[in-house]
């Protein structure tokens, strides 16, 4: 691999931002294709780095731009590393991201704001692979918080909208939780090891120079940063409020990229996790729990982004699942199918939403597929394949991780994982089927979307059918093997890939519950046999709930926003206006009494002036003679 | 001339140049008051750069009248200035500095 690889893959989205901000608004539609062609470029250059370099040994490209800080002892240099675990992510936030933005060309083609909007689009491509190619733990910090930036900008793109700009701070104020968190692992690594190169880190780990407290609490703070970037709970909330952005951007961060690079710091960092034993299980079971949490929430919501937001934070469970049980292949191998479907299930969601003009209540959907039926051919595959229904990609990613969750020993997990893997099967033909299927209960006029649209459509309806080959039970491990290098440079990074265990127990279960699921969603939307509202009368509690989302918004307003508004107010009328803004008033008004009294020695007689220079003059000369 | 002539003269010209520079109104007055007190010092330089035979005394003397002269200049200009169109010469109308 060359070095002008990862300077080009980087930079070009940064050229196409600056010239999108500050010219974007005299190029007009252009705009957008020149966003689109910058972010297309760096993807067949991320192509290009792969291809070469997967023909022999997949080497790693570290480059060192320069030093950035040099301080005492610490020295960091602002550095990128190209190897197969960030070429994968690459792969994806171009690849996927340049579909994106051909598409973004078409939803957003009427609004005044498009050159603004690609203009972050490509800030947040930037962004996005700064973290992925950092080559130290503080570049990824700027890559970091550069995402949650760029997301703050376009979740609130439409800034008329109040709740928008609310969805837009909510976000950052949650991600700003995980940069502390970030920032705390960065402190911890440079006050015991005074490095913070990936390199650096690892190796120290791998012969025991740290304790493994520290281990476990840079972990724990490391963690703390993914679970609020990758929306794990219970730091989750701003997640399904995030859908209030653009649809393009729902698919671009909010599923296929920004919200995966929790997994991809946890993937990264693999070596501290690894020795990080208590805090990994933590990743497991929060992983486990926020997969079957989200899903059930998935399966009451009528809003067609919110359902697919919360399907997101429940298939993000599952990477974090398989992270968790030290399954790193798995989880970039599900990140990578999930990238594929879940994009394509937002940018399906967006052409229906475009084509009813606006609406994104399944309630008053129905009935599309005969009016769209190329967004309904592919949205059925993504369905398919987020189910996990063989041979499309979503089951052999969720059945990797799912069985060797079985093989290792975590038998709960498992179960969990199966359970919902039944849910997400029904939450998703629900929503098909409330979609596409039954008569049109809205007043627009659908009708089919354009090019622009179903180019992306198809092409990633495509990779959802054959992504899935990259791994087969029993068969071969393409990516367990591309990722081999990395994770095996220390020790725990590498799984027992596919092959090794060829057994189907663990699949054949999870397919029946999928099967499951679609047959109770089949039964229960499109033949109508059984009344939903039957179910929902049989547990009454559960509903309630679940449709409100188990009120984790409503507790962290009594535990946290409130409170802190209560402080705020009590700091601010209490101790601010009295006791700070009365120690400023004591000491102005002490000045001006002071003053005051020594006025009377400036009366502006000059006789009188004469007069006490003299006798102080005396007072001198008698001092000095009487001494 | 007795040395301890010499200094009470000095001293009471002293005296009565402090006096007059705090008792006089007018600033040409208060001047002239001061004037005295420089020269009353500089009686004592002068007596004294005699009596030890050291000529720095009658040097630091003209370094005196050259600074005075300086200081007169500069604060009859002032005063000029000050009381252009005022009708009397009373310092306590100066008073706009004040705190």
């Amino acid at each position: 691999m060359q070095t002008w690889y990862v300077y080009a893959i980087l930079l070009l989205p940064l050229v196409g931002f600056v010239l999108n901000a500050l010219f974007g608004a005299r190029l007009g539609r252009a705009a957008g294709w020149l966003g689109t062609a910058a972010v297309l470029a760096s993807f067949v250059v991320s192509a290009l780095a792969f291809l070469t370099g997967l023909g022999g040994h997949p080497a790693s490209l570290q480059t060192t731009w320069f030093t950035w800080v040099a301080a005492g002892g610490v020295a960091i240099p602002f550095g990128t590393l190209l190897d197969p675990v960030s070429l994968v992510w690459a792969l994806v936030i171009t690849g996927v991201g340049g579909l994106i933005h051909v598409y973004s060309n078409g939803y957003m083609a009427e609004d005044e704001g498009l050159p603004r909007f690609f203009a972050y689009l490509n800030l947040f491509v930037f962004a996005m692979l700064l973290l992925v190619l950092a080559s130290n733990f503080l570049i990824l910090l700027i890559g970091w918080a550069g995402v949650g930036l760029a997301s703050y900008l376009l979740i609130g793109f439409w800034y008329t909208r109040p709740s928008a700009v609310i969805a837009a701070r909510k976000a950052f104020v949650v991600n700003v939780v995980g940069d502390l968190g970030i920032m705390i692992a960065l402190f911890l690594l440079i006050a015991n090891l005074g490095t913070v190169t990936f390199s650096g880190v690892f190796g120290a780990i791998a012969a025991h120079h740290l304790s493994p407290t520290v281990i476990e609490w840079t972990a724990a703070m490391l963690y703390l940063g993914a679970m609020a970037k990758s929306a794990q709970f219970p730091l989750h909330t701003w997640l399904p409020d995030a859908m209030e952005g653009p649809t393009p951007v729902s698919a671009l961060i909010h599923a296929a990229t920004m919200v995966t690079a929790g997994v991809y710091l946890l993937v990264r960092a693999y070596p501290i996790f690894h020795a990080a034993s208590i805090v990994s299980g933590i990743v497991l079971d929060i992983g486990t729990f926020t997969a079957i949490f989200a899903a059930v929430i998935a399966l009451t919501q009528n809003d067609i982004k919110r359902v697919l937001a919360y399907s997101t934070l429940s298939q993000l469970g599952y990477m974090f699942m398989a992270v968790g049980a030290g399954l790193y292949a798995a989880g970039v191998f599900h990140f990578l199918m999930h990238a594929f479907f879940k994009a394509l299930l937002f940018l399906g969601a967006g052409a229906v939403i475009h084509a009813v003009g606006g609406e994104q209540d399944m309630r008053k959907m129905g009935g599309l597929r005969k009016a769209m039926p190329i967004t309904y051919l592919t949205f059925l595959v993504a369905t398919l394949a987020i189910s996990g229904i063989p041979p499309f990609a979503g089951f052999f990613s969720k059945d990797m991780i799912l069985g060797e969750l079985l093989r290792s020993g975590h038998t709960v997990e498992w179960v969990v994982g199966v359970v919902t893997a039944g849910l997400t099967a029904l939450y998703m033909m629900r929503l098909l089927y409330l979609t596409f299927f039954g008569e049109y209960r809205g007043d627009a006029h659908p009708h089919e979307v354009g090019p622009v649209f179903t180019i992306p459509l198809a092409v990633l309806a495509v990779l959802s059918v054959v992504g899935g080959f990259l791994a087969i039970p029993g068969g071969w491990d393409v990516l367990s093997r591309y990722l081999g290098p990395v994770l095996g440079t220390y020790p725990g990074g590498v799984t027992s890939a596919a092959v090794s265990a060829p057994d189907w127990g663990s699949e054949v279960i999870s397919v029946a519950f999928a099967l499951g699921g679609i047959a109770l969603a089949d039964a229960m939307y499109r033949r109508k046999v059984l009344a939903p509202s039957r179910l929902r009368l049989a547990f009454p509690l559960f509903y309630r709930l679940a449709a409100h989302k188990f009120y984790v918004d409503e507790a962290y307003d009594a535990v946290v926003v409130r409170p802190a508004l209560w402080l705020g107010r009590v700091l601010g009328d209490r101790v601010d206006t009295g006791i700070v803004d009365g120690a400023v008033r004591a000491i102005a008004t002490g000045t001006v009494e002071v003053g005051t009294f020594f006025d009377r020695l400036q009366a502006g007689s000059v006789r009188r002036y004469t007069l006490t220079l003299l006798t102080g003059t005396l007072l001198v000369i008698a001092f000095l003679a009487l001494r | 001339m007795p040395e301890i002539a010499v200094i009470v003269l000095s001293a009471l010209l002293f005296a009565l140049g402090g006096y007059g520079a705090m008792a006089r109104k007018n600033p040409l007055q208060m001047f002239m008051a001061i004037e005295m007190m420089w020269n009353a010092v500089n009686l004592v330089f002068i007596y004294f750069a005699h009596r030890f035979g050291d000529v720095g005394g009658q040097i630091f003397v003209f370094v005196v009248i050259t600074v005075a002269a300086a200081e007169v200049a500069i604060g009859l200009g002032t005063v000029v200035l000050a009381f252009r169109g005022r009708e009397h010469l009373d310092l306590d109308e100066l008073d706009s500095l004040k705190g």
